[in-house]
C-alpha cells in the first residue's frame, strides 16, 4: 500500500493534473510547457498558502 | 458576355493531406481517447502528447488505487452520482479495476481518501485528454 504524506500528496496530483492541463489548453509546445509550470506552481502554492492560512487560525 | 471558368467543377477536386486527415469517424479519436487514456492523441499519431498524457492518467490512477481509494460502484446520493460519473470518465481502467476487485469498497485510512479524489480526478482528466483529441481531429486545435 502507498502511503504519502499529505504534501507528497498534493505535489503529485498537481504534477500529473499540471501537465494535461498544459496539452489540453495550449497550442504549441513552448507555450504548453509554459502553462504546465504555472499550473504547477499555483497548485502547489495555493496548498501551501492556504495551509498557513489554515495553521494561522488553528493557534 | 464573358464567363470565367475559375472555380467551375470541370475537373475532380483533389483532395490535399489535410482534407484527407478528416476522412472517417470523427469521433473516433474521443471515443479512443475516453477508453485508453493516450489513445485519441496516438491515432492522431500525437505521439508524445499521447504518451505524456497517458503516462500521467495511468499513474494517477494507479496511485489511486495503491493508497486504497474508492471504487464507486452504485449512486446511493448525489455526491455519489458525481463520484461515479468521474470514475466513469476513466474509461476500460476503471471497467477492468471493477471486473477484477482493486480499489476498497470503503474508505478506511487517510490515504484512502486522497487515493478516491486521484481517480475521480484521473477520470475527468482523461475526459479532458479525450475532448482534446476529438478538437484535433476536427481542426479545432493544432
Amino acid at each position: 500500500m502507498f502511503k504519502p504524506s499529505h504534501f507528497a500528496a498534493v505535489l503529485l496530483f498537481a504534477l500529473f493534473a499540471s501537465v494535461v492541463f498544459g496539452i489540453t489548453q495550449r497550442d504549441t509546445p513552448r507555450r504548453m510547457i509554459h502553462y504546465g509550470i504555472y499550473c504547477f506552481v499555483l497548485f502547489a502554492g495555493s496548498a501551501i498558502a492556504l495551509s498557513w492560512v489554515m495553521f494561522l487560525i488553528a493557534r | 458576355m464573358r464567363y470565367s471558368q475559375k472555380g467551375m467543377a470541370t475537373a475532380p477536386d483533389k483532395i490535399v493531406p489535410a482534407q484527407a486527415a478528416q476522412q472517417g469517424f470523427v469521433y473516433l479519436p474521443l471515443i479512443a481517447g475516453w477508453l485508453i487514456p493516450g489513445a485519441g492523441h496516438f491515432l492522431l499519431r500525437k505521439w508524445g502528447r499521447g504518451a505524456l498524457l497517458a503516462a500521467s492518467i495511468v499513474s494517477m490512477f494507479a496511485l489511486g488505487i495503491a493508497m486504497q481509494g474508492k471504487l464507486y460502484g452504485g449512486a446511493h446520493d448525489v455526491l455519489d452520482l458525481l463520484g461515479l460519473a468521474g470514475d466513469l470518465g476513466n474509461g476500460l481502467l476503471f471497467v477492468v479495476s471493477r471486473v477484477f476487485g482493486l480499489g476498497a469498497d470503503q474508505v478506511l485510512v487517510t490515504t484512502g481518501d486522497y487515493g478516491t479524489r486521484f481517480i475521480v480526478v484521473a477520470g475527468l482528466l482523461n475526459v479532458i485528454a479525450a475532448v482534446d483529441a476529438h478538437r484535433l481531429r476536427t481542426g479545432r486545435k493544432l
